[in-house]
């Protein structure tokens, strides 16, 4: 996996959306163990409770639980997961509009952009 | 709970106030980033910290006592300098700690020789300086020790090396001890860090957290840095 921390945010923030999206794409599948914290982090290079912070947001939005003796585990409610990756859709598509706005474009020629472009 | 504690500590040099009037509280299980210009009392404070230094004014405490035999085997002292005698060989040394510091664990250091490439049977004097330098961080980090004091740890060494100490802080990772690295290569150490201190001419002008920082100014620690200490 490759993280990656923009300077102008949280580090915390951007952890716990890059989980969020390791979950989303399957690479932690529902129901799986997640990795010990201490690996996690040396994996992503980041301070050990920075980690613990993020795993604490997403247990708190329940997309994982902790189990007192065995570690953290991705939700094994589907639904909610699809529910993530929804969220994450409508953001990048809000993102992206508000992006073709700044260019010059309305929602309708932004949408004719796409059809023709995915037909090129 | 603090592992140290300090309240107006002060030290001078003649008419030179290099600390002054400094209180800080560090707690277990923090990695806390020691940060500021050159001559700004960094080295200062952690001399201070291992009696190398005797303070002028104010108290100065680790795990609630002040600096002496008992605090020695307690922290693991990386120092500005290279004070490694030059003929000998990198398992002289390591032995030497062996004897030195009960808590020093050998097996932990030949790992980590092994993955920087060094070679046991070297003589520190045919060493680059670079690779002396993690020589003497390997030292450092093999003890179990419950307060690490780095004295600029990374900046004499190539940015892969930089990568694998890094790392080795965080898998070295205690939530019993507490870890403050001075350094001038925020950026790089930004991202372990939980805490920083900012000293300007002695004294302390910022003491949060890194996401504090970044969520109230937008901005990383580094870029905070360079507006707080513009030239």
């Amino acid at each position: 996996m490759n993280w990656s921390f923009q300077t102008d945010r949280p580090i915390y923030l951007q952890l716990k959306e890059q989980i969020t999206l390791l979950i989303i794409s399957g690479q932690y599948p529902a129901g799986s163990r997640l990795p010990p914290v201490r690996d996690m982090a040396a994996d992503a290079a980041v301070n050990p409770n920075t980690l613990q912070k993020a795993l604490q947001e997403l247990e708190r939005e329940g997309l994982v639980y902790a189990q007192r003796t065995s570690g953290r585990f991705v939700t094994e409610d589907e639904k909610m997961i699809e529910q993530a990756k929804n969220q994450l859709a409508a953001e990048q598509i809000d993102r992206f509009i508000e992006k073709m706005a700044g260019i010059g474009f309305t929602v309708e020629e932004t949408l004719a952009l796409i059809s023709k472009r995915v037909k090129e | 709970m603090a592992i140290l504690d300090c309240s107006g500590l002060t030290k001078t040099f003649g008419p030179k106030r290099a600390l002054s009037n400094v209180s800080l509280s560090i707690d277990k299980g923090r990695i806390v980033g020691l940060l500021g210009p050159n001559g700004s009392g960094k080295s200062t404070f952690l001399k201070l910290c291992n009696k190398l230094l005797t303070p002028s004014a104010g108290t100065l405490l680790i795990n609630g006592e002040a600096p002496g035999i008992k605090s020695k085997s307690l922290v693991s002292y990386l120092p500005e300098h290279n004070y490694l005698a030059d003929w000998m060989r990198v398992c002289d040394i390591i032995s030497f700690f062996r004897d030195f510091y009960e808590d020093f664990d050998a097996s932990k250091a030949t790992e980590m020789l092994v993955s920087l490439k060094i070679g046991e049977r070297e003589r520190l004097k045919t060493l680059s300086k670079g690779t002396k330098e993690k020589v003497q961080l390997i030292l450092v980090m093999a003890r179990q020790a419950q307060l690490y004091l780095l004295d600029e740890p990374i900046g004499g060494v190539d940015p892969a090396a930089r990568s694998y100490i890094l790392n080795t802080i965080i898998k070295n990772y205690n939530p019993e001890a507490a870890v403050i690295i001075s350094t001038h290569l925020i950026s790089d150490i930004e991202p372990i860090l939980d805490d920083v201190i900012f000293l300007k001419d002695g004294e302390v002008v910022l003491k949060s957290s890194v996401d504090e920082i970044r969520g109230e100014n937008g901005v990383s620690v580094d870029a905070l840095f360079r507006e707080v200490f513009k030239c």
